[in-house]
């Protein structure tokens, strides 16, 4: 099998198992979201409330496809799929098992953060053109947001990078197959950039307390104020795409990806990201959001010198450590 | 370009400030998640920094002030209810009052016990959901916010139990009349009382807990949306609001009513009048209201709940063409009515009836106190000032 032949069906699988589970994500989160609140959540369709997400889907797609009098159509048009096509894009270089992956570039964290980077454009395209003063408060939010986010949370992917000296994601984790998961890296550099690689991703794909561009208590529904039926399910899908490809991002530059005792590659790599996204959806259904300012301030104040302090740290940790050899 | 705003004034002409019309105008409502009903404010909005602010009311109004000059006293009393939804009782007991200090009427001492219970724990009640509610403005409804307002209804359901169990209704229960109540209480309901408060009790401990150790919900209202003390009594804010600016005013304690006077009230201030301490404040009232259901419970005197021979007609009720103003402590400060008896179905109905809502006042601030602020701190100042529509506008 040649390896574009390779690439493209294990791209083709990825990309459904990723959307699946994206789509019934969200019936798990109001699960559990219930369970936290005394409520039991969606009980009626189908077993457990399973079919409800369908249900909902199949909703969505009946609706109305509204087009506001003074939105611009063509870009109103197009940020609901490129939100979902960007943040897909990204999953194409993540390794679920030494096999199972679309592409295994050699510049793969770069690519990873070049196209996670990009999610920030149709979110603002979305908010422009919906032409709705919610919406454009949103979108300013999010620019504002997104592009801080973006140094810190860089930065803090560098750290992997620079211990295993490869941007190659496979390359990544077979390093820390070999010596410790990063996150467990003596001295807790790995450590500290998960924890800011984690809150940034919560920052780009807005969740909780992030989620100041949809705000939907001061801002109705932030950049999606003006979006119906399935748009509105796509920004949505979107969103939880980002949430769960920066869960499996995480999983591999830090938790060492397939690597774990007993099980096959594939399980172990699954339940990390798991267990990443469900740590998600507690903090969502936990916190309470920050406000704009307080949000620059986090990022500007301490997450942006934490992590080049740990970049040159795990730099100099290298340095050392070839300069002994 | 506008300049940043560096000191308050609420009649700002924008005309003058921002003659290019560069500002933003976002009308916040009337169709808004967050303005607890249908209200409206006009921000004129400096990127997010709020320049002006002018609230308008009116979107909820009843004309309920003017249905009770037509419906007789008998019958005003469900209709008031429907005032400040969030605590009905509160609103009947600030009626059936002010027809008993005008018609002189000696309203049994287990009555009166019993209205002090049912508005101690309709204030819990009232601060309850306005806990749960203003989590929803600072997270949102799909967040941590939502699951701080679950947990507070889920409280609130229990204390809604309990007026069932008495009167048959959760909510608008018609409960008062003029002389005495409707409803008497059991030896059960004092039983499930004291269970229900302790649970509510623990409960309470750990939202005071939220807002002591939180960074986030600490931040999001310290030092933000502050109320000068003066300014709130020139404007006639009463209630937490105000004692959460250091004004020290409690109307069971300054003028009691039912049995307060007997009763050793405890009242909370703050001195730094903004959303944290407005929070805090509230919390500690519930505290205090359970305190006070505690202590009187199980002493609530045998006898009669009903002050006054029952009349079947409604118009039995018959106030001559005098006039009084009566004040209760509501939870959101002093709900007083000024009553002008005389009026149509020969005195069986008010010539005037004037409900002074402390709603209305609460909202006059937003002028004042909104200017410099973003949009989010907005929100989380309107949920601090606990303004109910249905008695802003009546």
């Amino acid at each position: 099998m040649t390896p574009l032949v390779h690439g493209a069906v294990w791209g083709v699988v990825i990309a459904t198992v990723l959307v699946t589970v994206a789509v019934f994500s969200i019936w798990f989160e109001r699960k559990f979201a219930a369970r936290m609140q005394t409520r039991y959540g969606p009980t009626l369709v189908g077993p457990a409330g399973l079919l409800q997400i369908v249900a909902d889907a199949l909703k969505m797609m009946q609706k109305e496809d509204i087009l506001p009098q003074k939105a611009d159509p063509m870009l109103f048009r197009l940020a609901p799929p490129c939100a979902v096509i960007f943040t897909l894009a990204a999953a194409a270089v993540i390794p679920f098992d030494e096999d199972v992956l679309a592409a295994d570039l050699d510049i793969g964290v770069l690519f990873l953060l070049a196209v996670g980077g990009l999610v920030v454009f149709p979110v603002w395209v979305a908010g422009w053109a919906s032409n709705n003063k919610y919406a454009l408060l949103g979108a300013m939010r999010a620019v504002a947001q997104g592009i801080a986010y973006e140094i810190p949370l860089v930065l803090s992917a560098m750290v992997p990078v620079v211990l295993a000296q490869s941007m190659r994601l496979s390359d990544i984790i077979s390093v820390q197959a070999e010596t410790h998961w990063f996150v467990f890296w003596p001295l807790g550099p790995g450590l500290i950039a998960f924890v800011i690689f984690f809150i940034c991703s919560l920052a780009e794909a807005n969740r909780i307390p992030f989620d100041i561009p949809e705000a939907e208590s001061e801002l109705v529904a932030g950049v999606t104020t003006e979006y119906a039926g399935m748009r509105f399910g796509l920004l949505q899908m979107a969103e939880y795409l980002h949430t769960l490809i920066a869960s499996a991002v995480a999983a591999a530059i830090f938790f060492g990806g397939w690597d774990g005792p007993f099980a096959s590659g594939l399980h172990w790599m699954v339940l990390k990201t798991l267990v990443l996204f469900f740590m998600i959806f507690w903090i969502r259904w936990s916190l309470v959001r920050f406000r704009s300012d307080q949000l620059m301030a986090l990022c500007w104040k301490y997450l942006l010198p934490l992590s080049l302090v740990l970049v040159m740290l795990s730099a100099l940790f290298v340095y050392v450590r070839a300069m002994d050899a | 370009m506008p300049r940043r705003v560096t000191e308050v004034d609420p009649h700002l002409d924008i005309e003058t400030y921002d003659p290019s019309a560069d500002l933003m105008v976002l009308n916040l409502g009337p169709q808004h998640p967050s303005t607890h009903g249908v209200f409206r404010v006009k921000l004129y909005l400096d990127g997010e920094i709020i320049v002006k602010a002018v609230p308008y009311a009116g979107y909820l109004h009843r004309g309920v002030e003017k249905l009770c000059e037509e419906l007789t006293f008998v019958q005003i009393i469900p209709v008031v209810d429907k005032n400040d939804y969030v605590s009905p009782m509160m609103n009947e007991q600030a009626i059936v009052m002010a027809c008993e200090a005008m018609l002189e009427i000696e309203v049994p001492r287990r009555a009166l016990y019993l209205r002090t219970i049912f508005a101690e724990l309709q204030r819990v009640a009232s601060h309850l959901l306005w806990l749960g509610t203003f989590g929803m403005d600072l997270g949102g409804a799909l967040g941590g916010g939502a699951s701080l307002f679950m947990y507070c209804f889920r409280e609130r359901e229990t204390i809604l139990g309990l007026f069932e169990e008495v009167t048959g209704c959760r909510f608008h229960y018609n409960t008062h009349a003029v002389g005495g109540n409707r409803h008497d209480i059991t030896p059960k309901f004092c039983r499930d009382t004291k269970t229900t408060i302790e649970v509510i009790a623990k409960r309470i401990e750990e939202y005071i807990q939220i807002f002591s150790s939180n960074r986030i919900y600490r931040d999001r209202t310290q030092g933000v949306g502050v109320l000068d003390g003066d300014l709130a009594v020139s404007l006639g804010i009463t209630g937490p609001l105000a004692r959460a600016s250091g004004v020290d005013h409690d109307l069971r304690r300054d003028a009691p009513y039912h049995i307060y006077g007997e009763l050793d009230v405890n009242v909370f201030t703050e001195s730094a009048g903004d959303c944290l301490a407005r929070t805090l404040v509230r919390l500690q009232e519930m505290c205090e209201s359970i305190r006070i259901v505690r202590e009187i419970i199980d002493s609530v005197p045998e006898g009669p709940i009903l002050g006054i021979k029952p009349g079947k007609s409604p118009t039995h009720i018959k106030i001559e063409s005098s006039q009084r103003y009566t004040c209760i402590e509501s939870p959101r400060g002093e709900l007083g009515t000024y009553l002008i008896g005389g009026g149509s179905n020969r005195g069986a109905s008010a010539y005037r009836l004037k409900i002074r809502s402390p709603s209305l006042h609460a909202v006059s601030c937003i002028p004042y106190v909104f200017p410099g602020h973003t949009v989010s701190d907005a929100i989380a100042i309107l949920g601090t000032l606990d303004p109910i529509m249905g008695e802003v506008d009546r």
